[in-house]
């Protein structure tokens, strides 16, 4: 607890979604996290901030495995997900990605039509197919805000969607797969203002059913949207807390001079 | 339950594919491993140093003459000869693609020297036979129509899409800081191409030679077709203008009309282990500049 | 002074540039254009279906053959391109598979004969028939097969992977449904090229799979031996005396016109799938 103390790290309360324990991360020689230890609560918005190169997104891809994608990444320590360690040699990583989903930086759907995408976790993990598979695609497109839009165009290519729709469809996906945890890496940094402000909207609607861990560079979009947030630099967490707090009362100097824009 | 079978199935999936993707390590084990086994044999007939330095191939006679200097010597003058045409045309041809040539132009002429390389070596043997051969006998007064030189001038056509298209690859990688550089000294395109772009793109341009060598040892229907097929040890640069025969050739002339296990089959097999081991080192070494 | 006769010098070198660059392109036209104006002007509907030495039967060979060999080089090859791009994570035996492939790659044709004979015809007791000629095509093709897969699949973003892997898709799923899908067209572009590079091999089925015979027959079985193109034109030139010119031109043209014909296919379609890439 000494450790959290003398670098400003929230415990929040209520239920922990997902909680780190002295998480170092290497890619080959390369420290790019050192000890983080950070408790994210359920049902709730986590912003992680920080200047580019910080380990945020780094961090982030720990929390699924997706950094074991990276040849030569390597990881220590514990990342608890409902208490349970990740990186527990018998965990099924296919199990663990279907519970926490990922948006990309890059909106990525898949080069194919637009219903083909969503349903295609599902067609993954279960054998729906017909009505079933219809409704859960509607729901997820739904869920995403997309459906209006796109209700009467499913079986079109998604490449032919805007910047914007491409990136619903890519939270549409993943909603699909009915993930618990939602992870998104800078969704918003290769959108207009207009598509980023739904986004948003959206992320406070999803908020409702599922833990969301948003990375961005962006801090008025995470004083917008989140109700944790903490702050990375060189690959260690200096500070963890209320959003508010964090942005208007900050604890730690080099959290205050970030947040006011002194450098990043 | 369900999840172990989808690992197991995952499982023979990635077996599977790992399995072929070193299937390209077992093939050259293979290859080595059999030519050996088919050309051991021989030795009991006669030492290395007889085979690689016997001045006489007269597989037939009895006892059988197996000595592969002609055929050696056959395969150095027609390479030599091909890469004498070749490199200086592939360096020029590939200087004038990524240097002078417009984009458009570009854009049609590389197409076209992949397409010398489509074309079958039956069919540039035919044409040097029936065509090339007769004429240039005609022009220069030679008794026949099929000789050394000849199949050197159709090898290098052959290697020359490997030397002009990985030869162009090196230069176009040239950064373009250097070739500024030059041009801002007040050096001209052409100053700047002799001094600067060709020397610094020198490393490909000799892996290109070589792998066009590589090509040019190989190749063996053209060469059969053309170069009159007598294993004698080609004298002088005059040698060039006679009639000779290469490993190559000697194995897809011979191979079919041997029996079985006899010294001569061996031989052959021998004849194609020396031609493994000489591309095998080969290609090692044109691999090397660039690491 | 001297900048004039430096730019005299430069447009001298252009000219001697120019002047390379027209004799290694002028073959490939002069080829075309005499093969196409002696041998199409010879090809007749007799040349075709009479006998001896009709066409028609060494080009249902040379197509069976190469068909077969495709097929036996696909799998070979793209699950080979698989590994090195999906699977393989670096490392000496992946540097060990690439010096393989690029030594098979330079591996003489007629050495593939050999290897061909001693293996498939004679080991393995094929004889000389289409599938010995096959498996042995399929050897020689395999590095292209390879390497075109292997591009072809490295031109699918990541991006894609990533995506896939993030919805819980294991790793075979996502190279399935993803991967694959995705670099299809390019694999064929790079089989069409294999199999054309095939259709026009002489040495490898000389003593594995190809056969000369008057009666023009077509094969029975895999265990046939069968006519091909390159070695009908090989023994018509080399090995058996008065065979007609014409037969001979029209031969050399319908295998030039092949092999070309799979060539500029493959071409166009690279052209049109960068064209069409949308990511």
């Amino acid at each position: 607890m000494s450790a959290a103390e003398d670098k400003y790290i929230l415990h929040p309360e209520g239920e922990i979604k997902i909680e780190t324990k002295d998480l170092d991360m290497y890619y080959g020689n390369f420290q790019a996290l050192t000890d983080v230890s950070v408790a994210m609560p359920s049902r709730h918005i986590t912003a992680l901030i920080g200047p580019s190169g910080c380990g945020k997104s780094s961090f982030l891809r720990c929390l699924n495995r997706m950094n074991e994608v990276i040849p030569e990444a390597r990881v220590d320590g514990q990342v608890l997900l409902d208490g349970n360690d990740i990186y527990q040699a018998d965990t099924d990583v296919v199990q663990l990605r279907k519970r926490v989903g990922m948006v990309f930086q890059r909106p990525n759907p898949f080069p194919m039509s637009i219903y083909d995408n969503v349903a295609y976790g599902p067609r993954l993990h279960t054998a729906t197919r017909g009505s079933e598979l219809d409704e859960i695609v509607e729901r997820s497109l739904r869920g995403a805000a997309l459906w209006g839009e796109v209700k009467d165009k499913l079986h079109q290519s998604a490449m032919d969607l805007s910047g914007g729709q491409q990136q619903r469809l890519c939270i549409a996906r993943v909603l699909a797969v009915e993930p618990e945890v939602l992870l998104m890496d800078e969704p918003c940094s290769a959108l207009d203002p207009t598509a980023t402000f739904r986004i948003e909207e959206l992320m406070t609607e999803l908020r409702e059913s599922y833990t969301i861990i948003i990375v961005t560079h962006n801090m008025y979009q995470a004083s917008r949207v989140s109700q944790y947030t903490g702050f990375f630099l060189l690959g260690e967490i200096i500070e963890y807390g209320h959003t508010e707090q964090i942005f208007e009362n900050p604890a730690d100097r080099r959290t205050d001079d970030y947040v006011r824009g002194r450098f990043g | 339950m369900k999840r172990s079978i989808a690992g197991a199935r995952e499982w023979l999936i990635e077996s599977t594919i790992r399995l072929a993707g070193v299937l390209a390590i077992i093939f050259v084990l293979l290859i080595f491993a059999f030519l050996l086994h088919d050309a051991l044999p021989v030795f009991s007939e006669a030492s290395l140093s007889d085979l690689l330095t016997g001045r006489s191939w007269r597989p037939t006679s009895e006892p059988a003459q197996l000595g592969m200097l002609p055929l050696i010597l056959g395969s150095l003058y027609v390479t030599v000869g091909a890469l004498v045409i070749a490199i200086p045309l592939g360096l020029g041809c590939a200087v004038f693609i990524s240097e002078v040539a417009p984009v458009r132009m570009r854009e049609i002429l590389k197409p076209l020297v992949e397409m010398l390389a489509a074309i079958p070596s039956v069919v540039y043997g035919f044409l040097g036979l029936l065509m090339i051969g007769p004429w240039l006998a005609d022009l220069m007064d030679l008794p026949i129509g099929q000789f050394a030189a000849l199949g050197s001038l159709m090898l290098a056509f052959m290697a020359l899409p490997t030397i002009v298209s990985i030869s162009e690859d090196a230069i176009r990688n040239v950064p373009v800081t250097l070739r500024s550089g030059s041009l801002a000294l007040g050096a001209t395109d052409w100053q700047t191409i002799v001094r600067v772009v060709v020397p610094a793109a020198r490393s490909g341009i000799i892996a290109a030679s070589l792998l066009g060598l590589g090509r040019a040892i190989g190749e063996t229907m053209t060469v059969l077709m053309v170069t009159g097929n007598a294993a004698v040890i080609p004298q002088g640069l005059a040698g060039f203008l006679k009639p000779v025969r290469t490993m190559t050739a000697t194995i897809a002339a011979e191979m079919g009309e041997t029996a079985y296990q006899t010294p001569h089959y061996h031989a052959l097999f021998t004849i194609g282990l020396v031609l493994f081991v000489i591309t095998y080192k080969h290609n090692a070494h044109s691999e090397c500049p660039k690491g | 002074m001297r900048i004039v006769s430096a730019q005299k010098a430069e447009k001298l070198s252009f000219a001697g540039l120019w002047l390379c660059t027209a004799i290694v392109i002028l073959p490939v036209l002069g080829i075309t254009v005499v093969l196409v104006w002696r041998g199409a002007s010879a090809l007749s509907w007799d040349l075709i279906v009479g006998t001896p030495h009709g066409l028609l039967a060494p080009i249902v060979g040379t197509i069976l053959l190469v068909t077969l060999t495709g097929l036996i080089a696909a799998p070979l090859g793209i699950a080979a391109a698989v590994y090195l791009t999906e699977y393989s994570r670096g490392g000496p035996l992946v540097r060990l598979v690439r010096l393989a492939i690029v030594n098979l790659a330079g591996v003489p044709s007629v050495v593939y004969g050999l290897f061909g004979l001693a293996l498939f015809v004679t080991l393995f007791h094929f004889g000389r028939s289409l599938l010995a000629g096959a498996c042995t095509l399929a050897l020689l093709v395999l590095p292209l097969v390879i390497s075109t897969s292997e591009e072809a699949l490295r031109q699918v973003p990541g991006s894609l992977r990533h995506a896939s892997l993030a919805l819980g898709a294991s790793q075979w799923q996502t190279v399935r449904r993803v991967v694959l899908p995705n670099a299809l067209p390019g694999i064929i572009t790079g089989l069409i090229l294999s199999i054309g590079r095939a259709a026009g091999e002489t040495a490898p089925i000389l003593f594995t799979a190809a056969f000369y015979s008057l009666t023009d027959p077509f094969p029975n079985s895999l265990l046939d031996p069968i006519l091909a193109l390159p070695y009908q034109l090989f023994v018509m030139v080399m090995e058996v005396p008065n065979v007609a010119p014409a037969t001979k031109w029209a031969t050399a043209f319908v295998l030039l016109a092949i092999v070309l014909g799979m060539n500029i296919v493959a071409v166009i379609l690279r052209a049109r799938l960068r064209g069409s890439r949308r990511w």
